[in-house]
């Protein structure tokens, strides 16, 4: 087991892997080379990124799973994979996918990578991504008006007032010395061989996780939740 | 904070830069100069980030004569650097009102929006109101919001601008609010008379800080010239946007 796990998790397109592609040099020219698994669902042609900058890589395609389960039941196989390396640092890239739930455990250093171009109500509309994270990465900052930063800023300072926040502009690289000076002064936590998720997943098992393509009542089995339509709610028809 | 100080790095292929420190004081106007694609937006962005050795550039800004720790960088850029870069336009999706409102809380600001609009609209042809949506704004009208942002929310000491002259605001109204109370501005320009409205100007090219330049007393003669034309282009540009003949 790898002493330093770093989790980057974020929606699609925030600008995950152009941190990573500016950030992996930092860490490699510090004398710890980091190993890199990047999970995605469909493809991924960004393990050629990592290859280029001479560090291991290893892709995981979750196809039909939710990534962040994927990710989670694949821990154990990663880190015996670093250790094959010989890497004492493990970096993790992942998509997620409705950011309900985060793969994040006790033991990695967690981050949630952020697009400030996006609407200033997804901090909040991210769940423990975000609220459990240890660093937040703030992407395309040069996007975004100085004010507009600091706003943002101050709404994720207030969802988690914990988390260590790294405004960048991933293109250009600003920013992200910090961020690897940061990572580099985390302690080393993993050793141990054992580890937990700091928060339970969506327990989402119903037709559809199985297959189901058919749409009504008859056909939903499982855990199936419903709309609150309040008082107007409509006549229930099976 | 009275005086920064920028030290060499290097440019754009690590040749090490060849000037001597650079003082820059407060209560002062800065510009600079040169190509597209020389180092300018880099070197605004080093005094704003407070690079100590460590940014693409390799340069080291002091503040006071000396160096800035890391644990402070931040938070010390936040309090003395106010930055207006080149976009035009807001992405947040909230209201005037919000964003002027959400803004003076981060920065623990008792001012309303609606002094703030009032000094917006001096520079702006085009009015802004407290209830327009933020990313449906103006070119021009965004510009003024993020200039009357920085002169009464941010109220830095240090003022970085990157081209003024885009998106027809006033330039001058603009520079005027932007230099009160005892600031030290910098700005990026390809505009002869702005560049002359300093006492110095900071040349780059290829990466690096080729030359620092005094305005001398022949080009302080040639500001008032380009002064008088200035005045005569803004004469013409409001006929023209009243649908006037200029002649």
């Amino acid at each position: 087991m790898p002493n330093h796990i770093f989790l980057f998790s974020g929606a699609s397109a925030v600008g995950k892997t152009s941190v990573l592609r500016s950030l992996l040099p930092l860490l490699k020219q510090s004398g710890a080379p980091p190993c890199v698994c990047k999970i995605d669902c469909l493809q991924s042609g960004d393990a050629a990124v990592f290859e280029e900058l001479g560090l291991p890589c290893v892709t995981g395609l979750s196809g039909d799973i939710c990534p962040d389960h994927f990710l989670v039941s694949n821990l154990p196989e990663l880190w015996d994979w670093a250790d094959g390396q010989r890497c004492d640092t493990l970096v993790i890239e992942t998509a997620g996918l409705c950011h309900r739930c985060s793969p994040a455990t006790i033991h990695m250093v967690a981050g949630c990578v952020l697009d400030c171009t996006a609407s200033c109500k997804a901090p909040g509309q991210l769940g423990p991504m975000l609220t459990q994270a240890d660093f937040v990465v703030l992407t395309k900052t040069d996007m975004v008006s100085q004010a507009e930063l600091e706003i943002i800023s101050w709404q994720i300072g207030e969802l988690n007032p914990k988390a260590a926040l790294f405004p960048v502009d991933g293109l250009a690289g600003y920013g992200i010395d910090r961020l690897a000076q940061w990572l580099l002064e985390q302690p080393a936590n993993c050793s141990s061989g054992e580890d937990v998720l700091r928060h339970t997943m969506p327990s989402g098992v119903c037709s559809y996780c199985v297959g189901e393509r058919r749409v009504g009542g008859a056909f939903q089995q499982g855990v199936v939740g419903k709309i609150d339509f309040g008082k107007e709610a409509p006549v229930w028809s099976a | 904070m009275e005086c920064l100080t920028i030290l060499p790095g290097h440019d754009k292929r690590g040749t090490v830069e060849s000037f001597l420190p650079i003082h820059l004081k407060r209560g002062q106007l800065y510009t600079i100069v040169g190509n597209t694609g020389s180092g300018k937006s880099r070197l605004i962005k080093d005094v704003e980030q407070l690079a100590q050795g460590d940014s693409v550039t390799g340069r080291t800004i002091l503040l006071d004569g000396a160096p800035v720790s890391r644990c402070h960088r931040q938070r010390l850029s936040g309090q003395l650097v106010a930055h207006l870069g080149q976009n035009m336009r807001f992405v947040l999706d909230t209201t005037v009102e919000d964003f002027l409102r959400l803004h003076a809380r981060c920065r623990s600001r008792e001012i309303t929006p609606e002094e703030i609009l009032k000094l917006v609209n001096e520079i702006t042809p085009e009015p802004v109101t407290l209830g327009q949506s933020l990313n449906q704004l103006s070119g021009g009208q965004s510009r003024a919001l993020m200039i009357g942002d920085i002169a009464l929310i941010c109220d830095s000491p240090i003022v970085l601008i990157d081209e003024i002259e885009n998106a027809g605001i006033d330039k001058q109204r603009a520079l005027h609010l932007l230099r009160r109370q005892d600031k030290l501005v910098l700005v990026v320009t390809h505009d002869p008379h702005t560049a002359l409205m300093s006492e110095q100007r900071i040349v780059l090219g290829g990466g690096a800080i080729t030359a620092v330049v005094g305005r001398s007393p022949a080009e302080a003669a040639l500001y008032q010239q380009l002064e008088a034309e200035y005045q005569t282009q803004r004469r013409y540009q409001t006929l023209l946007r009243k649908g006037e003949l200029l002649a």
